[in-house]
């Protein structure tokens, strides 16, 4: 790449982040993310990671059903261990089954779209009905047929949501570099003996990243509400317990009956947080990368 | 001829689906002998021709679980699951449009932030764990509404007495799910009604001296509804699946129930036509979505 196309990056990279930090919502998600992010990393100073075995909760004379007032901070469930720790450890499930999700369904997306839009014609037409028909089937019925057919692990649930919601990116990929090809840059860049990779690599790749960047952070919300409600309905991986599993584990051993309120009210609350946050920073990328829709906001 | 294709296609491909994952599925999970009672020792061309005559006679087998016959099971649980969800769902249609107008119309003012934020706030949580707290909290808690099912356990009243009993253990989870719907429609009738506030007619509608609310609901809104309409209607092809999580909640005998039971198990036959339910289902309402929507808007026709 020559250094005048990386001063260009790197201008509109500043120009996006000053447009960002102009934004109030985009800013708070932001600010929400980070603490959560920042809890994920720091899990093992934040709770020990043996709070989580209900052998050594025993051990270590836990209450059972313990209130928050008896045994602080978040209390205890039905074995004795500790939600506090539950909480924390899950935030890392929770965040990286949503973001690795993520970067599988982009990047299905994003190819399919990119050599859809690119190539055309008969690629083309099959893509778009291979799309079309997943985007048709039920989502969510076609996850739980896929997670129990495959079995319960975290990996096969990142698997299960990349390969049911990438179609929704592939059509907004597609029509973005439809446009793209159009411009005149494109014919210019054949006309001087580019080839196909090159102009994909080089012209239209920057030109629709914007849209897959804004496109992936509003795709986060969906893995992490599709990881709950999976991991709810006893899909879960049970080694790596997410805050969906929390709250399935809460809500089958009648933590709802008890009013446990200190059990299931915090992994909720945590999806919540980090759902909204990357609504919030999502809409305002969206905002920067299609400006007609920042006018009639 | 457009929409012949877009159907044809669809309904061809759903069966072979349903039937691989029968097909690859069983033999880790039952003995061999199960193979030979489901005719999977059978060739796959064979079995998929098996498959479809019973698929066509809705013969889907026996349900792991209750030993009784599949189909008989979701008859018996498609009333309630549309009696629920339907419900919210008009619900939802209706309140969260009208929200998405007023929004749209009073932008940027305190009611556009605050509906667009509690509406945003509604939409990120996961819709069981809203009927969780909602269930804590007036079942519960308060002890104003049951905790679970479709009728008060051992009652035998019928006629009227029965229709209310029914309604009264409906209204939470007709709540959380109106709660978890409304979110879509408010922001998708917002930003649609805002692209038509830019336009030319509605500055011309204003000068020729018309009342703004009768812009609004002559002019702007009818333009506006066109998404909303097709998102209306390709979510009523969710309808029969969307609850699958907080059916479950409170245990609400419909199909979303069945379809988290039919998990536990994991109950395959009864799983394998669930999906294929709730794949009918989509396709028919898209189908639907896509006439009413060229219907409505005679520009489509052209393209």
């Amino acid at each position: 790449m020559t250094s005048i196309a990386m001063q260009r990056r790197r201008a509109t990279a500043s120009r996006v982040w000053a447009q960002f930090r102009g934004s109030r919502q985009g800013m708070i998600g932001l600010a929400v993310l980070l603490v959560f992010v920042a809890m994920a990393l720091a899990a093992p100073l934040l709770a020990d990671v043996r709070e989580l075995n209900p052998v050594f909760a025993r051990a270590q004379g836990n209450p059972q059903w313990a209130p928050p007032s008896v045994f602080p901070p978040l209390g205890t469930d039905y074995i004795r261990r500790s939600v506090w720790a539950q909480f924390v450890w899950g935030s890392r499930v929770s965040l990286f089954v949503g973001l690795a999700a993520t970067v599988l369904t982009i990047l299905i997306g994003s190819v399919v779209g990119i050599v859809s839009g690119f190539v055309g014609g008969k690629v083309d037409a099959i893509f778009m009905r291979v799309t079309e028909w997943f985007l048709v089937i039920p989502f969510l019925p076609l996850a739980i047929v896929l997670a129990s057919v495959l079995g319960r692990n975290v990996w096969n649930i990142i698997f299960v949501i990349g390969i049911t919601s990438w179609p929704s990116t592939a059509r907004l990929v597609r029509a973005q570099v439809l446009t793209v090809k159009q411009r005149l840059f494109v014919d210019r860049a054949r006309s001087l003996g580019a080839g196909g990779g090159h102009i994909v690599a080089h012209h239209i790749l920057p030109n629709v990243s914007g849209l897959i960047l804004a496109n992936a952070t509003l795709a986060v919300p969906i893995s992490i509400l599709t990881e709950t409600t999976l991991s709810f309905l006893g899909l879960g991986d049970p080694s790596a317990a997410s805050w969906g599993k929390t709250l399935e584990e809460a809500f089958v051993n009648g933590a709802m009956a008890r009013n446990a309120w200190w059990y299931f009210l915090p992994a909720g609350l945590g999806i919540l947080a980090v759902v909204l946050a990357f609504t919030l920073i999502g809409r305002t990328l969206e905002e920067i990368a299609n400006p007609r829709l920042s006018r009639s906001r | 001829m457009l929409v012949f294709n877009f159907f044809l296609f669809r309904v061809v491909q759903t069966d072979p689906i349903g039937s691989l994952f029968r097909g690859r599925n069983v033999p880790q999970s039952t003995i061999d002998n199960l193979r030979v009672a489901f005719g999977l020792d059978q060739p796959i061309g064979t079995q998929f021709l098996y498959y479809l005559r019973e698929t066509a006679q809705l013969n889907f087998g026996l349900s792991y679980q209750s030993r009784q016959p599949v189909w008989d099971e979701i008859v018996r649980a498609i009333p309630a699951t549309l009696a629920l969800v339907g419900i919210s769902s008009i619900l939802s249609a209706v309140i969260g449009t009208f929200g998405g107008i007023v929004a749209a119309w009073r932008r940027n003012t305190w009611k556009d932030h605050s509906i667009t934020s509690s509406t945003m706030v509604f939409y990120s949580m996961p819709d069981f764990w809203l009927g969780m707290i909602l269930l804590v909290l007036f079942a519960v808690v308060l002890g104003w509404f049951p905790v679970g099912g479709i009728t008060t356990a051992g009652s035998n009243e019928t006629g009227l007495a029965r229709l209310i009993d029914q309604a009264y253990h409906m209204f939470l989870p007709a709540l959380t799910l109106t709660l978890a719907y409304l979110g879509e429609y408010t922001l998708v009738t917002r930003s649609s009604l805002l692209d038509v506030m830019g336009e030319d007619y509605l500055t011309v509608a204003r000068a020729k001296g018309l009342r703004d609310v009768r812009v609004r609901n002559r002019h702007a809104v009818p333009n506006a509804l066109l998404p909303v309409v097709t998102l209306t209607a390709i979510n009523f092809g969710f309808v029969l699946s969307g609850a699958i999580a907080v059916e479950a909640v409170y245990s609400w005998p419909g199909l979303g129930k069945a379809t988290a039971d039919a998990i536990r198990g994991p109950d395959l036959p009864m799983l394998q036509a669930l999906f294929l339910l709730f794949s009918a289902a989509v396709i028919v309402f898209n189908l639907i979505a896509d006439i009413t929507y060229s219907w409505l808007d005679p520009r489509v026709e052209e393209i």
